[in-house]
């Protein structure tokens, strides 16, 4: 396959034109470019949220954000990164809280400022509904803010548009974290594994397998039991 | 001698008219009906916290006077209405303070500072008071 | 008893630190018929109302609520596109931006298309009532004919706050001579004391920075009421029953002379008067504790 057969498009970086094959990602198509990630780049599989990006298209005054290693580039794409938003992350601990609204509050005073402009919403790569993640917070709903959020990946984007300049995914995280120690509360049967782990119920089996050469262990993995 | 009579109109010239003008425009209130009866400052129940009475605020604004932004009468009016209620010629001088308001709070200027309430506070407040409290002193 | 599913907006306050007008409320309509519908997915109304004419951000919180009410109301799960709010700020905030909606279409335009992810568009017809104008409507001998437990002899002095009544074409009642307070008491019993300043401020929101103020204006409107023979106080709104009410404590430190007076919920009242139990009048979540005055008045 020649590069005249490639399709191309054009994309801009930061306000520099640049060719690029139309079947490359925002990210791999920054560094076919020529750009370096030294920020901005993680797991590349759209889950850490490192490659926060905002791009706006030609003809559009829409300003839209995506994930730059998910995103696949478009015609007439105009490109920004966004590898860190500032936010301040409270410093709390779980078990002195209370799980109702207040603490939200205590923690976080700025939500009182939320306007449910939905700014935040469409500004997620997730497309979680981040308004309504903030809402339920102040309601005092933690069980609907933390399921709501559960896909979050802490990108940044909502926190950068948001106007009345609240950290939403600071709001997911302080929800889901005070749902699973006070709504769902202990894990039993994690509780039990650990139980049985220290009574020495699979020592033999680790012993076993502790023993064993590198090619029988490499064999053993290779065929193990596997979920479809 | 002329037997003609000469007129003289007087017109009531603002010292900044564009300030005046952005008043009206962002309060929706015509201003230039007080008549300075005083009824808003009396039903007023913050004014002895004020450095200037409404009635006196809004002839400020009359004037063109851009001091009415400086005064500490503008932050402590609580919306209640009651001048708005009072006022014989339909002024809604809350309206008016607003204006004023927004004219400072637009210029990124914050009047209450969310970092010095302490956490006792913020869990012992009702929330509307600090949604209403925030809603109309920062930007 | 035929039941009316009626949209109802609560509002922040009335979920967390008010909880008592959230009980007794949803309680006294019950009895009353009325079946308070909780709007789903309701979000904060942002009070206080927007007041500059360009202000078009402040006003999509209040109007995305009416608009989950046309949702509530053509999913079936309430009758009427009507919201019924219970916290005054709530009320005013709400039924001033809905004005603002059907009277400025440039503002409307502006709204819609910011709510264009929304399933439906805000037609503009949503009606927002008061409890209080539920109850006028139905009448007041409806509310009568509920009341097993009349107030007798409990001396009550209506606060109506500002928002409850102000500006003019918001309020539920004449803003010069509100009757509405007046003759929910008399309904229910009780013993009504008329006084000058059952419409001043309580300062609002200035009890987040200026509590000196706050308890300034506390102590004349408590003064009075208590000087024109009253022994409790009943209210619409959870931003004077905290500042009439917990605030006392610092009241008294700035007036030590002051006696303190129990503030309440006018549906706590209801809820009393209908015969319901403890856990529906929710007096217990007051401050100050008003039961010690209705033991004393061999009415709980």
């Amino acid at each position: 396959m020649t590069e005249n057969s490639k399709k191309m498009v054009t994309i801009y970086v930061m306000g520099k034109k640049h060719a690029v094959p139309a079947d490359l990602t925002i990210m791999k198509a920054m560094e076919y470019a020529g750009h370096q990630f030294k920020r901005g780049a993680g797991c590349r599989g759209g889950f850490c949220g490192a490659c926060a990006t905002i791009y706006r298209k030609k003809g559009s005054y829409k300003l839209l954000g995506a994930l730059a290693c998910q995103k696949m580039v478009e015609d007439d794409m105009y490109i920004a990164q966004i590898p860190f938003s500032p936010a301040e992350k409270k410093s709390y601990k779980i078990d002195d809280l209370k799980p109702d609204a207040s603490t939200f509050l205590e923690q976080y005073p700025e939500i009182a400022r939320c306007l449910a402009c939905n700014t935040c919403t469409k500004a997620c790569p997730q497309d979680l509904q981040v308004m309504d993640i903030v809402q339920a917070a102040l309601r005092g709903d933690i069980t609907t803010s933390a399921k709501l959020s559960f896909d979050c990946l802490s990108c940044g984007l909502c926190a950068v548009r948001c106007p009345a300049e609240i950290v939403p995914y600071n709001i997911g995280q302080l929800a889901r974290r005070m749902y699973s120690k006070y709504t769902v509360g202990p894990t039993e049967h994690v509780e039990q594994r650990v139980k049985e782990v220290k009574e020495g119920k699979f020592d033999e089996e680790l012993d076993k397998l502790k023993a064993l050469d590198k090619p029988t262990l490499k064999k053993l993995y290779d065929t193990r039991d596997m979920e479809a | 001698m002329s037997s003609e009579k000469q007129e003289l109109v007087l017109h009531p010239s603002p010292l900044n008219q564009v300030f005046k003008d952005r008043v009206k425009e962002l309060s929706g209130e015509k201003v230039e009906l007080c008549f300075q009866c005083g009824a808003c400052s009396s039903g007023c129940p913050m004014t002895q916290e004020m450095d200037y009475l409404p009635s006196k605020v809004i002839r400020m604004v009359q004037l063109g006077l851009e001091e009415a932004l400086d005064s500490k009468t503008i932050w402590v009016c609580t919306t209640c209405f009651n001048c708005e209620v009072r006022c014989p010629r339909g002024i809604d001088v809350a309206n008016v303070m607003e204006a004023l308001r927004q004219l400072v709070l637009r210029k990124k200027y914050d009047r209450v500072n969310l970092d010095l309430l302490s956490d006792e506070q913020l869990r012992e407040l009702p929330q509307v008071a600090i949604i209403s409290c925030l809603r109309k002193l920062t930007a | 008893m035929l039941m009316m599913n009626v949209a109802y907006y609560p509002g922040c306050t009335l979920k967390t630190t008010a909880k008592e007008f959230d009980i007794s409320t949803k309680a006294s309509a019950k009895a009353l018929g009325i079946n308070l519908v909780e709007l789903p997915r309701w979000n904060c109304c942002g009070t206080v109302h927007a007041l500059a004419k360009d202000d078009v951000m402040h006003h999509l919180a209040p109007l995305r609520n009416l608009l989950r009410v046309e949702e509530a109301q053509q999913s079936g799960i309430v009758d009427d596109k009507k919201v019924v709010a219970l916290c005054a700020m709530c009320y005013n905030t709400l039924k001033r931006s809905n004005q603002a909606y059907n009277a400025d279409s440039d503002m409307a335009g502006k709204v819609r298309e910011s709510m264009n992810n929304e399933a439906i568009v805000y037609s503009g017809q949503v009606e927002v009532e008061h409890l209080l104008e539920t109850l006028r409507t139905q009448g007041w001998d409806k509310v009568q004919a509920h009341v097993t437990k009349p107030l007798k002899g409990l001396k009550v002095a209506p606060y109506y706050g500002c928002l409850l009544l102000r500006p003019r074409g918001v309020g539920v009642d004449n803003a010069d001579n509100p009757r509405i307070f007046e003759d929910l008491l008399k309904a229910i019993g009780a013993e009504v004391v008329d006084f000058g300043y059952k419409q001043k401020c309580c300062g609002s929101y200035n009890t987040v920075h200026m509590v000196d103020v706050v308890a300034d204006l506390s102590n004349r409107i408590l003064k009075q009421a208590q000087e024109a023979g009253a022994e409790m106080v009943v209210t619409a709104c959870p931003l004077c029953e905290y500042n009439l009410g917990n605030r006392q404590t610092e009241v008294v430190k700035k007036h030590p002379k002051f006696n303190g007076i129990p503030i309440v919920y006018f549906t706590q009242l209801m809820a009393l008067a209908f015969g319901l139990g403890e856990d529906e009048t929710a007096l217990g979540l007051n401050k100050p504790d008003p039961r010690p005055l209705l033991r004393e008045k061999g009415l709980i």
